[in-house]
């Protein structure tokens, strides 16, 4: 068949007469110089045929590569899972090993850390044994960490004391500030602004000095409230949420002020329904962000008394290690609570903030 | 009557009088808005900081002697600080385009058709909810001496490395930070990938266009924003690094891993306010500096692909 032949299927069916048809083909064979080649119905048929089952080969190497990249895709994204859960997982498997399996395992780790006590040696062994499941599931862990030392349970509660007012307190404060910043928008305003973002983003090597100073001359050296104070001040929320207040369609406020709102209605009425997402995905933020604090606590509380937890667990040394386990374990349980009931927030919230 | 009489000017003046009013009484509610805050950042952070820059040019915290740029010049020239600035720069230079880099490619990866990306997504986005305290006594069973990795490595014939006492102790670090910073990052670039409009991708597809050059030529320029924040976001977490330095060799690590931080709790421990305030200063420019180069090249990247 030559290359331009045009089958008369292709001109078969549009309801002209054989005439005008014969007078069809003519004149495309005068434009064209082409043949016409009249076909069977078999040969037609069979070509059609021989078509599909090439288009039909075609669409199953597609499918087929297509399958091929989803399975290399999976096997990467189940290899980063992994990674990613690996510590999480050892650690809880870890914290229902009984102590002294813990000491057998673990303790040739921990020499090589720390120096060795008299006590941990009788259990040293030259290489561990990394078992990633206990023998058998014990308690002993939690028993002691709950029960027999108080220590860790009172480190859990500073953790807690130092937290909580800090989230509630940049919060209430974040959202007040927030306001403002996003109906009030003059030039120098705007510089305010400006300046309160770098301020969140300078790193603690330099804001812990101002607050060290000041925590000196305000007498609070040493207590929670050189913690708390600047916490709650920290213009750390303020940029993610008057992002958000921004987007409020203007229409809605002007809508409130006619029918008589003022601005203390539209802030509680309107601002705060309307941002609600947001603020949960800043509590979650500064929840784990202040849940995890460990530069602050190291220089600006003296007694070990009155330390969070987080520095606490750095301390724990070859001889603590069978009980430490537990104690991280009951460390992230919070946080992962938080994020097993707000993720959505915070996959919301975080993403969001990215978008200009 | 005198009342109805219309004169132009004093209705002009009651205008402009009527817009003041409305102005000023604007300006006190919000500014009655942002007033704790204020204050409080001002008594907390501005406030100090200026006390911080005063004392920079001072002998010492008791001796208020003018010294002039004596302290900078200490702390430039002292051995430790130039340690710890370099090994910061050096793991920042390291983590922050991997960071992005390797998010990037995992949100790809949870943009195409996965099956489960949901559930991916929530794993990874999980090391970012875990307290680092929490976790430093694996890491510590993975790379100490006679830990995990080495045995295993043992099996294969390869000799012991001493992870966390050695300059492989960067590498470890870098690990760590990305464990536990890549879901934050990932987010973020998934949300911008999403945002990407269809219709574009899907008449290149028609061209004929293949995934890479899609990426390249649609994608990314939509990305740049995302990426320069994620750049930042990444640069700011990576200066936190201390946390994970700290909880897992103590006070004194190794030199590799002796960062800005470190250096500053030195000098909170010997009370030498002369060089702790001119390192603040000096890392608050350098800190300036760099965010504000990044804006403006974010900035020009953007300007150009909006042309």
């Amino acid at each position: 068949m030559k290359k331009n032949a045009i089958t008369p299927l292709q001109i078969r069916n549009d309801g002209a007469s054989h005439e005008e048809m014969e007078h069809e083909h003519a004149s495309i064979r005068e434009l064209k110089d082409v043949e016409i080649v009249r076909l069977s119905e078999e040969e037609l048929e069979r070509r059609h045929e021989k078509g599909r089952a090439v288009a039909k080969r075609q669409a199953k190497i597609r499918k087929a590569t297509g399958r091929v990249w989803t399975c290399l895709g999976l096997l990467l994204a189940t290899l980063v899972a992994i990674f990613a859960l690996m510590p999480i997982v050892l650690t809880i498997l870890d914290s229902f090993m009984s102590t002294d399996e813990i000491k057998t395992n673990y303790s040739a780790v921990y020499n090589s850390l720390s120096s060795a006590s008299a006590e941990t040696k009788t259990y040293l062994s030259t290489t561990p044994k990394l078992k990633m499941i206990p023998d058998s599931v014990s308690f002993s862990q939690y028993k002691t960490l709950l029960f027999l030392s108080p220590t860790y349970l009172l480190k859990f509660w500073n953790s807690v004391a130092l937290v909580v007012p800090i989230v509630l307190g940049q919060i209430m404060i974040g959202c007040l500030a927030s306001y403002s910043f996003a109906r009030y928008r003059k030039k120098r305003r705007e510089v305010l602004f400006f300046s309160y973002v770098i301020l969140m983003l300078m790193p603690f090597q330099v804001t812990l000095v101002p607050n060290y100073l000041i925590a000196n001359k305000l007498g609070i050296y040493n207590t929670w409230w050189s913690i708390i104070l600047p916490g709650i001040f920290s213009t750390f929320s303020i940029f993610l949420l008057s992002k958000y207040m921004r987007q409020i369609p203007s229409s809605y406020i002007e809508a409130a002020k006619l029918d008589g709102a003022n601005e203390w209605n539209i802030f509680t009425k309107i601002c705060l329904p309307m941002c609600k997402s947001a603020i949960y995905a800043m509590a979650i933020l500064l929840f784990i962000d202040y849940w995890n604090m460990v530069e602050q606590p190291l220089i600006l509380l003296e007694d070990a008394g009155k330390q969070p937890l987080s520095v606490f667990l750095s301390q724990i040394n070859a001889s603590e290690v069978g009980v430490a386990f537990a104690a991280s374990f009951i460390f992230m349980v919070p946080p992962l609570l938080i994020f097993l009931y707000g993720e959505q927030y915070l996959v919301e919230g975080i993403s969001r903030s990215g978008i200009k | 009557m005198a009342t109805h009489e219309y004169n132009p000017d004093e209705v002009r003046k009651r205008r402009i009088r009527g817009r003041r009013k409305r102005n000023f009484r604007e300006w006190v509610i919000f500014t009655g808005y942002l007033t704790p805050s204020l204050l409080g950042v001002l008594l907390f952070f501005f406030g100090p900081m200026l006390i911080v820059l005063v004392q920079s040019f001072q002998r010492s915290a008791t001796n208020t002697e003018f010294v002039g740029v004596e302290n900078y010049v200490n702390v430039w020239n002292n051995q430790a600080f130039q340690s710890a600035a370099k090994n910061t720069l050096i793991f920042a230079g390291l983590a922050v385009p991997l960071a992005v880099l390797l998010a990037l490619l995992l949100a790809l990866l949870l943009s195409s058709k996965l099956p489960g990306k949901s559930v991916f997504r929530s794993i990874m986005l999980n090391p970012m909810m875990v307290p680092v305290a929490s976790i430093v006594l694996i890491w510590q069973v993975m790379f100490s001496y006679n830990g995990a990795l080495n045995t295993y490595m043992g099996w294969f014939g390869i000799d012991k490395i001493d992870w966390m006492k050695s300059d492989w102790s960067r590498l470890v670090i870098l690990i760590l930070f990305l464990w536990k910073n890549l879901g934050y990052n990932m987010v973020l670039f998934i949300s911008a990938i999403s945002a990407v409009p269809q219709e574009q991708l899907e008449s290149a597809k028609m061209d004929g266009a293949n995934a890479v050059k899609r990426f390249f030529s649609i994608k990314l320029p939509y990305l740049w924003p995302t990426i320069f924040f994620v750049g930042i976001m990444s640069l700011i977490n990576s200066f936190k690094i201390f946390r994970e330095v700290y909880l897992l060799t103590g006070d004194y690590p190794v030199d590799a891993l002796y960062m800005l931080q470190n250096f500053m709790n030195n000098m909170f421990s010997h009370l030498d306010n002369a060089k702790l305030t001119a390192a603040a200063i000096i890392m608050c420019i350098a800190m300036i500096i760099i965010v504000g180069v990044l804006f403006i090249a974010e900035n020009r990247l953007g300007r150009d692909t909006e042309e």
